[in-house]
């Protein structure tokens, strides 16, 4: 895009970003919170900081007041820009309800013009208020407690107000442009609201913590999820699915027709053998590249768990690393050598699997391939730990986990990728598809592998780790 | 001006539009007539570039809706079957916010906004928030709206609805002048009179099909027959409607009055009355009997319904 057409892009996004702060200022319920937040709250805060200074020194706990002033600092600049979700989540679905929305679609404005007209409208009064807030908090603990911030805190805290109202402003024009009532849009804020809540607690945890570098971390994390949040916006933001939807049916009947058909497919009259070569085989395929992500993560966690075990080292003796005597026999004894055994193994392997499907889906993956990284890090780390007291890690990790790794490794990448493709076949639905088809067509997918690969891996899986892992072991170290 | 071919719509199993074929061209006025939920709005949608049609094509002002949606959106003037104004602005800060989404210039569009304000009679409420004004008054301003920028075509949802009467006649001899500006105009109304005194062409349109099309006159003609015409003599007419029969098809008679169909009026009427003349029947009147444009179109909705 040239510098012209970015110029003219600004220019026409603005025109709905002007008409649209004009009208928010002519709106008191809205100018009355955020003039409350902007100004009475930052002084309430210095009065709030002072108070607790003065009580904490009393008892010696200067450190309580050094960690809370900054922590007050960051609630002031993030409690104004709350008001930017309650405009976004109404950008859209609030015009369509009022039936304004169709004069503006009609008009020669682009999908990103308005889009972008909408996001900057959404966010540029409760930021600019919240810088307010901030430097109303400042200039009132500069004249109060002579409390000056460091410029990089200084930095960081608006860096993370102007991202987190982004962010916040993002996800609720994703929701606005989902939704066909305000009512929707405020129930589904919850996706936004609850998040941001944790988020903030980690926040404050942080600053209490002290560590402010770390929160450059969160800035990064926010701008990975805004980048993937406006991507969605962009993607999603068109206008047939503005106009075209009136309903938000709730179809389980066809949603799942949708996805029986789906998971059937190609396969259809042509038995199981046939599903498989026909159906799996091909969605199997499809996901390769979400399979290599889930790989290349794993790996890094077999890495990184391997190079921890010399920053935490386990109280190993040199060259001793050998099993109890009578390993195997204590196991069996246990019930572990046993179809009951491997019943276990299998369930709780599959229970894994199931949870970190079930919170990928909702989180664009990131938190199915975050549990399937952590055994993968304990592996490593315990490699790293034999390998401290001078035992082949390779040899251990042939012994311990791949006599079933062989298949369990698989099935939690088969898995991983289908997971990934499910969590992220909201961010861009295929052209044509909407977004509950490109997730009801991604679930279908990640049924297939389940069923299909995943399961039958797992158990066949379980009766090695039962049987022959424990054996393979016992021959490689003894007992 | 606007031209569509096979237009079809479908949202999932929901088939909105299925094959509408449509031509106006400059100076004309289509009136697209049918039951709520027919493809009325969908069809609009279709020709101002927010729906992508499923299949078949439509042009507007030369731009294929789906390749040129930014030339098909300068070319229409759309008035939305809601007026859909932003209630706490005022008239003139309303209508300069789409002169400028249209690329006006300030000038022009403030000059444009002016002079149409004044055509429809709203110089005194310019002052006022657009939420105050009647439902007649927002109509009006939406009109406005869709012609702000001068548009060659124009697509215009229940132009009249919620007007009183003299708002309504100002609307529809602005309608009359667009059409003599040589624009082509889609009019969907339920308001038939509306529809039989401003369009060339009616097309009723019924689940999403195009079940009936032509002229207002042609519809007729089709539709309920040829011209019906009633006579009324000085005296009685006993024994004369047999004496007609090889002329006119009888289709109602009463002692000094009588109806007949013709195909052929201009042929047939002058040897009706000089056949009365022969029998020394004084004729008071013969006119045609009128036949509105809403018994064509129930008829037409009630034949799709039997089906």
């Amino acid at each position: 895009m040239t510098l012209l057409e970015t110029r003219r892009l600004l220019g026409r996004a603005l025109i709905i970003t002007r008409r649209e702060v004009s009208d928010q200022l002519r709106d008191w319920r809205l100018i009355a919170p955020v003039v409350l937040l902007t100004l009475f709250f930052p002084l309430l805060m210095n009065f709030t900081a002072g108070q607790i200074l003065d009580f904490v020194g009393q008892f010696g706990a200067d450190i309580v007041g050094e960690r809370l002033v900054p922590f007050l600092l960051m609630v002031v600049g993030f409690f104004p820009i709350s008001v930017s979700l309650v405009i976004a989540l109404e950008s859209f679905v609030g015009e369509k309800e009022r039936h304004s929305l169709e004069p503006l679609l009609s008009s020669p404005l682009t999908d990103t013009e308005l889009y972008l007209g909408k996001m900057l409208a959404a966010t540029l009064p409760p930021l600019l208020s919240s810088y307010l807030g901030i430097l109303v908090y400042l200039v009132g603990l500069a004249l109060t407690i002579q409390w000056y911030a460091e410029p990089v805190l200084l930095a960081q805290i608006v860096a993370l107000t102007t991202v987190q109202a982004l962010v916040m402003v993002a996800g609720a024009v994703v929701v606005s442009t989902q939704t066909t009532s305000v009512r929707a849009a405020n129930l589904l804020a919850s996706f936004i609201v609850i998040p941001f809540a944790l988020m903030v607690q980690g926040e404050s945890v942080i600053m209490f913590w002290g560590r402010y570098d770390v929160l450059w971390w969160a800035l990064i994390g926010l701008l990975l999820i805004l980048f993937v949040l406006v991507r969605m916006g962009v993607q999603l933001f068109n206008r047939e699915e503005l106009l075209g939807r009136d309903i938000d049916e709730l179809n389980l009947r066809g949603a799942a027709r949708t996805v029986a058909a789906a998971f059937v497919g190609a396969g259809r009259g042509h038995g199981l053998a046939g599903w498989y070569r026909r159906e799996l085989w091909p969605t199997a395929g499809r996901l390769r590249a979400p399979i290599g992500v889930v790989g290349l993560a794993l790996l890094a966690a077999l890495v990184f768990g391997y190079t921890q075990a010399a920053v935490y080292p386990l109280p190993l003796l040199a060259g001793e690393f050998r099993l109890m005597q009578g390993f195997s026999e204590r196991l069996a004894e246990f019930g572990f050598m046993s179809p009951a055994g491997a019943a276990w193994v299998f369930l709780t392997n599959l229970r894994a699997l199931g949870l970190a499907s079930a919170l990928g889906a909702f989180s664009w993956g990131v938190l199915a391939i975050g549990l399937l990284m952590a055994p993968l890090g304990l592996v490593g780390f315990f490699c790293g730990q034999v390998a401290l007291i001078g035992v082949n890690p390779v040899l251990f990790f042939i012994a311990f986990v791949l006599p079933h790794g062989v298949l369990e490794i698989p099935a939690a990448l088969l898995a991983g990728g289908a997971t990934l493709r499910l969590g992220t076949s909201i961010i861009a639905p295929p052209p044509g598809k909407t977004l509950g088809e490109s997730w009801l067509l991604a679930l279908a997918d990640w049924a297939k592998i389940a069923a299909g690969l995943v399961v039958p891996l797992l158990l066949a899986a379980a009766v090695l780790e039962a049987f022959v892992t424990p054996r393979v072991a016992a021959l490689i170290f003894g007992g | 001006m606007i031209e569509t071919h096979a237009l079809v719509k479908r949202f999932d199993s929901f088939l909105a539009v299925d094959g509408v074929s449509l031509a106006v061209g400059p100076g004309q006025v289509l009136a697209l007539l049918g039951p709520n939920g027919a493809g009325k709005t969908t069809t609009v949608r279709m020709l101002t570039s927010i729906l992508k049609p499923t299949a078949g094509w439509a042009r507007v002002a030369g731009h294929d809706v789906v390749a040129e949606p930014d030339g098909v959106r300068r070319s229409v003037g759309v008035l939305t079957e809601h007026h859909g104004l932003y209630f706490r602005m005022r008239a003139a800060e309303y209508l300069d916010f789409f002169g400028e989404l249209y690329g006006l210039a300030a000038p022009l569009r403030r000059a444009r906004a002016a002079a149409l304000i004044e055509r429809f009679g709203m110089g005194e409420a310019l002052t006022k928030r657009l939420g105050e004004y009647s439902k007649g008054m927002r109509q009006k301003l939406a009109l406005i709206r869709a012609m702000l920028h001068d548009p060659p075509v124009l697509l215009l949802d229940e132009p009249t609805s919620a007007m009183d009467p003299q708002s309504a006649r100002l609307v529809r001899d602005a309608i009359a002048q667009l059409r003599s500006e040589q624009r082509a105009i889609i009019l969907c109304t339920h308001n038939l009179t509306e529809a039989e005194e401003l369009a060339d062409q009616i097309a009723i349109i019924r689940r999403g099909t195009i079940v009936a099309r032509g002229a207002p006159a042609a519809l007729k003609r089709e539709l309920l027959g040829p011209a019906l015409l009633e006579l009324r003599a000085a005296g009685s007419l006993d024994g004369v409607a047999a004496g007609l029969a090889d002329l006119v098809e009888i289709t109602a008679a009463g002692p000094d009055w009588l109806r007949y169909r013709t195909d052929e009026p201009a042929r047939v009427n002058p040897l009706v009355l000089a056949r009365l003349a022969e029998r020394q029947v004084a004729v008071v009147t013969l006119a045609e009997i009128t036949r509105s444009l809403e018994e064509v179109y129930l008829q037409v909705v009630q034949a799709q319904d039997e089906r």
